[in-house]
C-alpha cells in the first residue's frame, strides 16, 4: 500500500478529508487554506476531471514545497481554459510556452534556478496526453534520460479534447474520437496503436514514476507529495476523464475514473528507479463493459449490432493489467 | 495590479498587467444548482421515542458521549434501559444492513447510557417556572417520561403509582437478566433528581377530585396494562395454572412461584418467552411455549425467540391446551386455514407439565377513568386523539393503555408526544409537529466511500452460565468497541463534514465554512456539472433546476 489505509473510521480514507482523523492524516483539498492553484472562473467544462486533477496535484506540490514551485505549462485544455487574455486562473509561478517544449522549458528553468543557488524553489512541468505523450516527447524523454530536477505531470483525457477530440497516442482502444470515428468494421480508434508512457518513463530509470485518478484524491495528492521527496526527474501520469470527449455527463468524471481503476482499465502504481514498487488494489472488481457503457466515445459496442468481442479484447487488456501489476489481492480478506 | 501600473513597475518578463479569472462569473453557465438538504434516515424514522439517532452517533463518533448522551436525552430518559431492552426498531431500518450488516445502534445507546450513569451525568432544567401543575398516575416508562418532559418544560409534576418502587414494567414485568434493577433505579433516580414529585403505594381513583381539589392543571394517566387475559381451559382442582404477569412481578417483590420440574407456558408473546426462560432459571429442568400458531405468526420478537431456544426452551406450534390436569396437559393440534387462522384437528396429545404459565396477553386496569366524564374505551382500552388527550379536557393517556403496540419504547415516545401536548394545552396552543424531513433511502448513497467493516457482536455470556442465574444476557461494548460501532453509521442523509464536496469540484465553488458548519456553494462560479452530489456519500447534496 503506498499511503496507510485508515480502517473503521466510517469512511476511512476514501474521502477526501474526514473530521474524524487527524489533522496532519488529512488531505490538502480538505484544508480550508489550500492554495487554489487554479482559481474559480476558469473556462474548463463543466465536471472537467483536469481542472479537478490540476487544482489537486499542485496544491499538493505547493504544501510539500512550501509555496517554492514554479509551473510550466504546455499547450492544450489546461492553458486555453486557464489563461484567455487578459484573464488567468492560477495563483502559482506559470509560466505557458508552446504545445511540444514544455519540458524543455522546464529543465532551462531548473538549470536557471541552479544557476542562482535557488535549491529551495521547486519546478514543475504539466500538460496533456497530446503535449506529453505526443508533441512533446522528445522534449520529455530528453529531460528524463538528463535526470533534469522536474516533476512533469501529464493530465491524460485520451486525446486532443480541446481542438475537437481528435486521437491521441493515449487514446485507448475502440474509443471513438473525430479522427477515429465510430464507422467501418472495426469502429472506434485502433488495437495494437498508441503507448503507455508511465512505462516508456520507468524505462529511463528515473526515480520516480507514479500514476493516479481523480477517483482517489488522497492517493494523487499522496503521489504528488512524494515525488517532491526526490530530486531528478519525475513522472507523474493522472488519469483525468473528459465529460466532452468521453460523452459523459458532468457529474459522473469521478466515477468514472473510479471504475477505470475497478475494471482494472487504468493500473494505479508507483515505481522507483524503474521497479513498480507499491500498486493500489482494486476493492471491488468490475467487468469492463461497466465502465465502457456509462461513456458514449464507446456507444457503439452497446448499440444494435454490440461488439462483444471488442469487449472481450478490452477484458483482455485489463485482465492482463491485473496481472502484471498485481492488482487484486490473492488473500482473502474479509 | 491595476491596469493604471506604469511599465516598468510590472515583475520582470511581464509586458501584460494580470487579470484575476474571478471576473469570470461562471455561475451563469449553470442550469442546475447543488443545494445541501437534511433527509430524514430510516433509523429516526423508525424510532418510536423519536431519538434523533444519526446525531447522537455523530457525537458518538468522535468520542463526544456525553453530547451523544445529551441528545438522546433530548428525546428519551432511559438510553441505559432501552440499550438493553428496546426492540431496535432502528435496526431493522439501517441501511447499512444492505451494505454488510445494521449499525449496532442498541449496543452504543447502552454504552453511552452506562457511561452516564457512571460518570453521573444530570440534565438541568433551563425552562423558566410555569406555575402549571401536572398529575401522572403510573411511574412506568411512559409516565416517568412524560413526567420528565414535562419538568424540562417548567412544569411541576407528581407522578403515583400503586407499587411500592417505580418502573411499572421495566421492573414488575421484564425479568433482571434482560435488564438489571440497578440500571432502573438509576435513570429513575435521575428524573426524580430533576424535581419530580414521587408518591408510591398511592392509589388514584378520583381523576376529576385531582385536578377540582388538589388543583392539577392536568392529568396524564399511564397506568399500563398489568392485568393477565385469562383463558377458560376446562382443569382440575388439582390443575396449577398461573398467569405470567403476576409470575413476573412476584420474582420481583421476592416470591419465587413453584412451578415444578416441567413448566408449559401459554401464548406466544414477548411475556411467553419471559416467563419461559425465567422458569428455567427457577430450575425447570423442562419448558416449554405451547402457541397455537406457526413461529413466523408468533408476535414475540425473534431475539427474545432465538435467546430462548438457546437456553433450552422448547416450542409447541399449532398447539392448543385442551384440559389440564395435575402433572400433565392435554394439548390439541392445530391447522392454519386459508386466512391464516388456526383451526382445530381433532387430534389430541399428552404432555408432562407441573403447571400451567398463561401468557395470553395483558389488559389495562381501567377503574380509574370509570365515570370520567367523555372518557370513551373501546377493545379495553382508553381512547385518545392524536394529541393523546382523552374526551375529558385535561386528562390524556399514554403506553400500553391506549391503543399502541405494546412496548417500553412506544410507551416513552407516548409520554414524551403527551408532553408536549399538555405543554401546548395548558399553554393554551396546540402543539405542531414540526415537519418531517424526505426519507433517506439507500438509492440515494454513495456506499462505495465506506469501509468495509462487520458488526461488532455483543458478548454474551454462556448459556450454560445464563440459564443458573439471573446475571445480565447481553454484555455492553467497551470504548474502542462502542466507537468502532458508532463509526460504522452512513450518516443517511445528513452531511458528516467528510470534505467530499469540497475536494471534489473543479471550479473551487464550494465554500468549506469550517467549524461543525458545513458548506456552502459559491454561486457566483459553481457551474452546476453535478459532482459534489453525485459524490457525497450519505446523499445530503440535491440538484435542483435553475429558473430559466
Amino acid at each position: 500500500m503506498p499511503q496507510q489505509q485508515i480502517r473503521f473510521y466510517q469512511t476511512g480514507s476514501f474521502v477526501v478529508g474526514n473530521r474524524l482523523l487527524d489533522p496532519d492524516q488529512r488531505t490538502v483539498q480538505a484544508d480550508m487554506r489550500r492554495t487554489n492553484s487554479l482559481n474559480s472562473g476558469h473556462r474548463a467544462c463543466q465536471g472537467c476531471g483536469e481542472a479537478l486533477g490540476a487544482r489537486s496535484a499542485l496544491d499538493a506540490v505547493m504544501r510539500a514545497t512550501g509555496n517554492q514551485m514554479v509551473a510550466v505549462n504546455a499547450t492544450g485544455c489546461l492553458e486555453v481554459f486557464s489563461t484567455p487574455y487578459p484573464e488567468t486562473s492560477w495563483q502559482i509561478p506559470w509560466l505557458h510556452s508552446l504545445f511540444g517544449n514544455a519540458p524543455a522549458v522546464a529543465t532551462g528553468v531548473a538549470a536557471a534556478l541552479k544557476v542562482k543557488g535557488r535549491t529551495d524553489v521547486r519546478v514543475v512541468g504539466q500538460g496533456g496526453d497530446g503535449g506529453t505523450v505526443d508533441i512533446g516527447l522528445a522534449c520529455l524523454s530528453g529531460m528524463f534520460e538528463r535526470n533534469d530536477d522536474v516533476l512533469f505531470i501529464c493530465y491524460d483525457n485520451g486525446g486532443y479534447m480541446n481542438t475537437g477530440v481528435q486521437r491521441s497516442g493515449a487514446t485507448p482502444p475502440a474509443a471513438a474520437t473525430t479522427t477515429t470515428p465510430a464507422v467501418g468494421p472495426e469502429p472506434g480508434n485502433t488495437f495494437g496503436q498508441g503507448k503507455s508512457l508511465p512505462l516508456i518513463a520507468m524505462a529511463h530509470r528515473i526515480p520516480y514514476v507514479a500514476t493516479a485518478t481523480v477517483a482517489d484524491l488522497r492517493d494523487l495528492e499522496y503521489k504528488a507529495r512524494r515525488a517532491m521527496e526526490f530530486h531528478g526527474a519525475r513522472y507523474l501520469h493522472v488519469l483525468v476523464p473528459c465529460p466532452l470527449g468521453w460523452r459523459t455527463p458532468s457529474s459522473d468524471t469521478i466515477r468514472i475514473a473510479r471504475l477505470a481503476t475497478e475494471t482494472g482499465v487504468f493500473p494505479v502504481f508507483e515505481a522507483e528507479d524503474g521497479e513498480v514498487t507499491a500498486v493500489s488494489r482494486i476493492r471491488h472488481r468490475r467487468p469492463v463493459a461497466d465502465y465502457l457503457r456509462p461513456q458514449g466515445r464507446y456507444a457503439h459496442l452497446f448499440g444494435e449490432t454490440p461488439g462483444e468481442d471488442v469487449v472481450a479484447r478490452i477484458q483482455a487488456e485489463a485482465d492482463r493489467n491485473v496481472r502484471t501489476f498485481g492488482l487484486v489481492d490473492t488473500e482473502v480478506v474479509r | 495590479m491595476s491596469k493604471a501600473t506604469k511599465q516598468g513597475t510590472l515583475p520582470f518578463a511581464i509586458t501584460l498587467d494580470v487579470g484575476s479569472s474571478l471576473a469570470n462569473k461562471t455561475g451563469s453557465w449553470r442550469t442546475e444548482r447543488p443545494v445541501y438538504v437534511d433527509r430524514l434516515p430510516p433509523c429516526n424514522n423508525a424510532c418510536p421515542a423519536g431519538e434523533n439517532i444519526q446525531q447522537w452517533l455523530y457525537k458518538a463518533e468522535e468520542g463526544g458521549y456525553e453530547r451523544a448522551w445529551r441528545q438522546i436525552m433530548e428525546d428519551n430518559p432511559f438510553p441505559a434501559v432501552m440499550g438493553r431492552v428496546c426492540y431496535r426498531p432502528c435496526e431493522t431500518a439501517c441501511n447499512r444492513a444492505i451494505l454488510d450488516e445494521a449499525v449496532g445502534i442498541n449496543s452504543v445507546e447502552r454504552f453511552v447510557g452506562d457511561e452516564a450513569i457512571k460518570r453521573c451525568w444530570t440534565v438541568s432544567v433551563d425552562a423558566a417556572p410555569s406555575g402549571k401543575r401536572v398529575l401522572v398516575v403510573g411511574a412506568g416508562p411512559s409516565g416517568l417520561s412524560a413526567a420528565y418532559h414535562l419538568t424540562r418544560l417548567g412544569h411541576q409534576v407528581t407522578v403515583r403509582d400503586s407499587a411500592s418502587e417505580p418502573g411499572g414494567m421495566m421492573r414488575y414485568g421484564i425479568p433482571s437478566y434482560r435488564l438489571p434493577r440497578d440500571v432502573v433505579d438509576a435513570e429513575i433516580q435521575r428524573i426524580v433528581d430533576m424535581g419530580v414529585q414521587l408518591e408510591l403505594g398511592t392509589v388514584v381513583t378520583d381523576i376529576s377530585g385531582a385536578m377540582t381539589d388538589e388543583g392539577y392543571d392536568a392529568v396524564f394517566l399511564a397506568v399500563g396494562a398489568h392485568i393477565g387475559r385469562r383463558a377458560d381451559i376446562p382443569a382440575a382442582d388439582s390443575a396449577r395454572i398461573l398467569d405470567a404477569v403476576s409470575l413476573l412481578a412476584g420474582m420481583e417483590n421476592g416470591e419465587a412461584p413453584l412451578l415444578g420440574r416441567r413448566v408449559a407456558v401459554y401464548g406466544g408473546g414477548n411475556t411467553a418467552m419471559d416467563v419461559a426462560r425465567t422458569a428455567k432459571r427457577l430450575g425447570a429442568t423442562d419448558a416449554v411455549v405451547v402457541y397455537r400458531r406457526t413461529r413466523d405468526r408468533m408476535p414475540a420478537h425473534d431475539i427474545e425467540v432465538r435467546e430462548a431456544v438457546e437456553e433450552g426452551v422448547r416450542l409447541r406450534w399449532l398447539s392448543t391446551i385442551a384440559y389440564a390436569d395435575a402433572g400433565h396437559i392435554t394439548i390439541e393440534k392445530m391447522r392454519l386455514d386459508e386466512t391464516g387462522f388456526p383451526q382445530p384437528t381433532g387430534e389430541f396429545e399428552d404432555l408432562d407439565a407441573d403447571s400451567v404459565v398463561l401468557a395470553l396477553g395483558q389488559l389495562a386496569d381501567l377503574a380509574l377513568v370509570q365515570g370520567l366524564a367523555g372518557v370513551e374505551v373501546a377493545d379495553d382500552v382508553v381512547q385518545v386523539g392524536s394529541d393523546l388527550m382523552t374526551g375529558h379536557p385535561g386528562v390524556f393517556a399514554g403506553g400500553d393503555m391506549v391503543p399502541s403496540e405494546r412496548t417500553a419504547t412506544v410507551a416513552i415516545g407516548h409520554g414524551k408526544r403527551a408532553a408536549r401536548n399538555i405543554d401546548a394545552w395548558l399553554r393554551g396552543t396546540r402543539y405542531q409537529r414540526p415537519e418531517r424531513h424526505e426519507l433517506a433511502t439507500y438509492e440515494r448513497l454513495n456506499t462505495w466511500y465506506y469501509s468495509d467493516a462487520p458488526a461488532t457482536v455483543r458478548p454474551r455470556l454462556e448459556t450454560a452460565r445464563r440459564i443458573s442465574t439471573f446475571d445480565e444476557v447481553t454484555g455492553g461494548l467497551d470504548e474502542s468497541t462502542a466507537l468502532f460501532e458508532a463509526r460504522r453509521c452512513l450518516s443517511c442523509g445528513n452531511c458528516f463534514d467528510c470534505d467530499n464536496c469540497f475536494g471534489v469540484c473543479p471550479d473551487n465553488a464550494v465554500i468549506k465554512l469550517g467549524a461543525d458548519n458545513r458548506y456552502e456553494i459559491d454561486l457566483d462560479y459553481c457551474k452546476g456539472c453535478g459532482l459534489c452530489a453525485a459524490e457525497c456519500p450519505s446523499g445530503a447534496i440535491e440538484m435542483r433546476a435553475e429558473r430559466t
